[in-house]
Formats: C-alpha cells, structure tokens, sequence
C-alpha cells in the first residue's frame, strides 16, 4: 500500500464508536421499535461494538440487531462475482426504525443495495444511517447519513480501510 | 472469484475449489427462500431456456423457480410438440432461441455429450441438467450440501450408493464430486447394474451384499431402478430386487447405526425404497429437493457474472 495516512487512531476510533453510540440512544432509547442492522461484510465489526457498547450502558434494554449482506442486490456484480456473506435478520422489519450501520460512506451504492435489500424484507417505517467514515465528496448518489463518525474529503484513486485486528485505526491510502 | 469453466457440463472438470464455491453461495441462496419475499434481482437481465428433451418434473420445476427466484426471465422447451419433430436438429434448434437473445442454456438429453456438442458451437453459457447416461451435476451438488448439513465437510465421510450404478448419471456425478472432495465411497447393487472396472477406475469400493454397504456407510443414496433405460433384465424381478437389494425398514433396524438416507427421486416405493424408510426421520430426500433450488440459484448465479479473461 502507498501512501497511506491514519486518518484515526486506535482510542480516538473508540471514542468516536462510543460518541455515534450515545447518539442512536439520544434518539432512540429504550430501542423498543429501532433495530440495529449492520451490513457486510465490513460494517460488522462497528456495528457489534456500537450495540455492545449500548448493551453495556443499559443492561435493562434488549437491543434488536441483525446483519444484512447486500451482495445480491448490487448494481455491480457483472463485473466481478462477489461472495456473499450471512443474512441473519431475526426480526421482521414491518412497521420498525431500522438504524443501518456501516463502516465507509462512499458512492452510496451499497446503502442503495441496502435499501432494496430491505424493502424485500418488508416496509420499515423509517431507514436511519450510521457511518463511521464519511468521505463527503465522492457521492454517485444522492444518499446522506444521519450519524457520521468522521467527515473527509478524498480522491477517487484512494481508498479508506478500517483496520479492526490487533491494531484498531482508520487509514487512507492510494489504491493505485 | 469465479468458476473456473463458463458452463456447468459436469463434476468431472470441476476443481474442489469450484464446488466449495458453489456450495457456500448455494447455502446464502437457502437464506433468501426462508424471507417473505423469496426474490433477488441479481439476474434480472438475464435470459435462460430450459431445453429439456427429455421428460422431467421435478429437474425443470427446480430450475424454474431458481431461474425465477432470481428474476431471471425463463422460456420452457419441452421437445414434443416443437420443430423437433418436424426434424429439426438440435443445433438449429439451439441457434434459432439464441437469435432472440437468449443468455443462458438449461439442458437435458438423452444423447450423451450434447451440451459438451452445444457448449462447442453456441456462445451462451450451458447447464447440464442431464446428458444419457454421462452426467448429472446439480444433482450431485445438492446431495453433497445435503450431506454437509447433517454431516458437516465431505472430507472422510463415507457415502454408499446403492442401485442401478451402469445407467446413472446421478451416480457418476455423485463419485465424481465425492472423491473430488476427500470422501469415501462404495457402490452396492447386483452385479448387473454395476460396470466392471469401475472400482479402479474411480478409486471406490464395489460390494454386491447392500447390508455390507450400509454397516460400512454414514449416508446411502439410493438410487431408483431405471426401468425406461433397461432393454434388457439385468435382474429378476422387482419383487426379488427389492428382497435382495431393496432398503426396507427391516434392513436399516438390524444395522448397529442409524444411516442417512438420500434418494434422487422419483421413488419407486417397495422397490428400491420402502415407503416406511422414505418417509422416516432418517430420510433427507425431503431437503435434497429443497436444497436442489438454491444449489441451482447459486450455479445460475456464479455462471452469469462470469467474465472471460482478456488478454
């Protein structure tokens, strides 16, 4: 990889996490109609931190959360086949606020897939989005989050990975 | 990642890495038929004809509603009652559907090697839903995730199938994709349904004593007696089939275990199969149909996205 940048590093990443945590219980506790979905593959690993993290500050709740692999609703797949990771949505979605979680915000063609993919598991009454990096100019779409974590302007030859093993931080590199 | 080849022809030029493929997307395509809404778009711009020319139920059905499962648009050819008889050849057939743009082929004869013949002279990618006597691959594919769902990887587990082995495509598709995958198999059935050389040509194991077959396996599939193939008896009778070489409720309650059974249907209830072994709690011919659409939907699927490299 060149050129690459840590855009946030590992305790200013979790302090973010927890910061976008308090804020989806500022608007949604005691979460009895909001469900937390997290999208494949790479919105897991945040969207997991974020509803344990709620769980832990209130134990008292029971958080509704669900994973949702996109890949047979994306516009793209002719170019290359994509594996699909598991859908496990153990809830139905009739009715509910459903808080999409994900790591990157880019074109927004994965939260279009996503919002397909739900529209096939019912009618949500609201569909709120989460991200944890906002690459704020780079939009194909015209899709906006409602939760951001962090806010950047990029190019369209770099790439933004979060690294979740050993060594937690966001990082931005050219992908060229 | 893709297939390794642009059509699905049969097990035997699949790679391992090719059916671990197909059979992990085939298990997120059985997610999608538990939703509401049992529907992705993926291949909403795709076109597929069923050529069957030679009768089926339950392969057509399966492949319709994976075809339509995932919003492909589907066009069904049976061969009665088309130009066929008016004698036109399978070639001219294939090509006069593919004028109207058709994308993708589903196939079934009766001639050995006519998709491998079709897959030679039309650009479509082809599907093999039974060639004679050669092959029947989605079928062996959804017994191998049949048999992964109870039994986990195929890697050492023993799999004995039982039957008219000589005119079974189910058979030499099933041997094909078990001993690809590090499993074990034995063939059992009388000595006239089973080719002579077979055991060293496949590396299996060969008994003609079914009740040996069944103490040594942890899964049987059974496979049905073909009558419509057979121009000569190659055994007795039914009755006596099924006395000798028949699973009945008896035979599988004096084994030490209990044993899976599979069968590819459609059965022949007391000849090859008992009606109360059919139907019993050890019988997962129930899920094989089940599984047999999502292992198709994910076929259909990995086929159509594939690109051929450029060079």
């Amino acid at each position: 990889m060149k050129g690459v940048n840590t855009i946030m590093e590992e305790d200013q990443l979790k302090l973010t996490l927890k910061r976008l945590a308090h804020e989806l219980i500022e608007n949604h506790y005691p979460f009895t109609d909001a469900y937390i979905i997290g999208i494949q593959p790479r919105g897991i690993a945040i969207s997991d931190f974020i509803t344990q993290y709620i769980q832990s500050i209130h134990p008292e709740v029971s958080i509704h959360y669900g994973k949702l692999d996109i890949t047979f609703y994306r516009d793209d797949f002719r170019g290359q086949i994509h594996i699909p990771s598991i859908t496990d949505l153990p809830f139905s979605i009739e009715g509910k606020k459903v808080i999409l979680i994900d790591d990157v915000l880019y074109t927004g063609r994965t939260i279009r897939a996503a919002m397909d993919a739900l529209l096939d598991n019912g009618r949500a009454q609201k569909v709120e989005l989460c991200i944890l990096v906002d690459r704020k100019f780079s939009r194909e779409l015209p899709i906006q989050p409602d939760y951001v974590g962090k806010s950047i302007d990029s190019i369209v030859t770099q790439k933004v990975k979060v690294m979740w093993g050993n060594e937690k931080r966001v990082i931005l590199y050219d992908s060229i | 990642m893709q297939l390794s080849s642009k059509h699905l022809l049969g097990i035997r030029d699949l790679l391992p890495g090719d059916i671990q493929l197909i059979l992990d997307t085939a298990r997120q395509f059985k997610e999608v038929l538990q939703r509401p809404i049992k529907k992705v778009p993926s291949l909403r711009d795709i076109t597929i004809v069923n050529l069957f020319y030679e009768n089926s139920t339950r392969t057509r059905i399966s492949f319709e509603l994976a075809e339509k499962r995932l919003s492909a648009d589907t066009i069904n050819f049976a061969a009665s009652g088309s130009s066929v008889s008016k004698g036109e050849t399978l070639l001219d057939t294939v090509n006069n559907i593919l004028s109207m743009k058709v994308d993708m082929v589903v196939m079934r004869h009766s001639a050995t090697g006519a998709p491998h013949f079709l897959a030679k002279h039309i650009p479509a990618a082809i599907v093999n839903a039974g060639d004679g006597i050669n092959e029947h691959p989605t079928q062996a594919l959804l017994d191998a995730l049949s048999i992964t769902e109870r039994l986990g990887d195929l890697k050492g587990k023993k799999i004995a199938i039982i039957g008219d082995i000589m005119h079974s495509r189910v058979a030499l598709s099933n041997i094909y994709l078990l001993t690809k995958m590090g499993a074990e198999v034995t063939l059992a059935g009388p000595p006239t349904l089973i080719p002579k050389h077979i055991r060293d040509a496949f590396g299996v194991n060969v008994t003609y004593n079914v009740k040996e077959a069944l103490e040594w396996c942890d899964v049987a599939n059974v496979l049905r007696i073909q009558l419509e193939r057979q121009n000569q008896v190659l055994f007795s009778s039914l009755r006596e089939y099924n006395q000798a070489y028949g699973i009945t409720r008896q035979l599988l309650d004096s084994l030490q275990k209990d044993v899976l059974i599979m069968h590819p249907g459609p059965i022949n209830r007391g000849v090859e199969l008992d009606s109360d072994v059919a139907d019993s709690k050890q019988s997962i011919i129930l899920d094989q149909v089940e599984n047999g659409v999502a292992v198709r939907m994910a076929v259909l699927y990995l086929l159509s996205g594939r690109k051929e490299s450029t060079s």
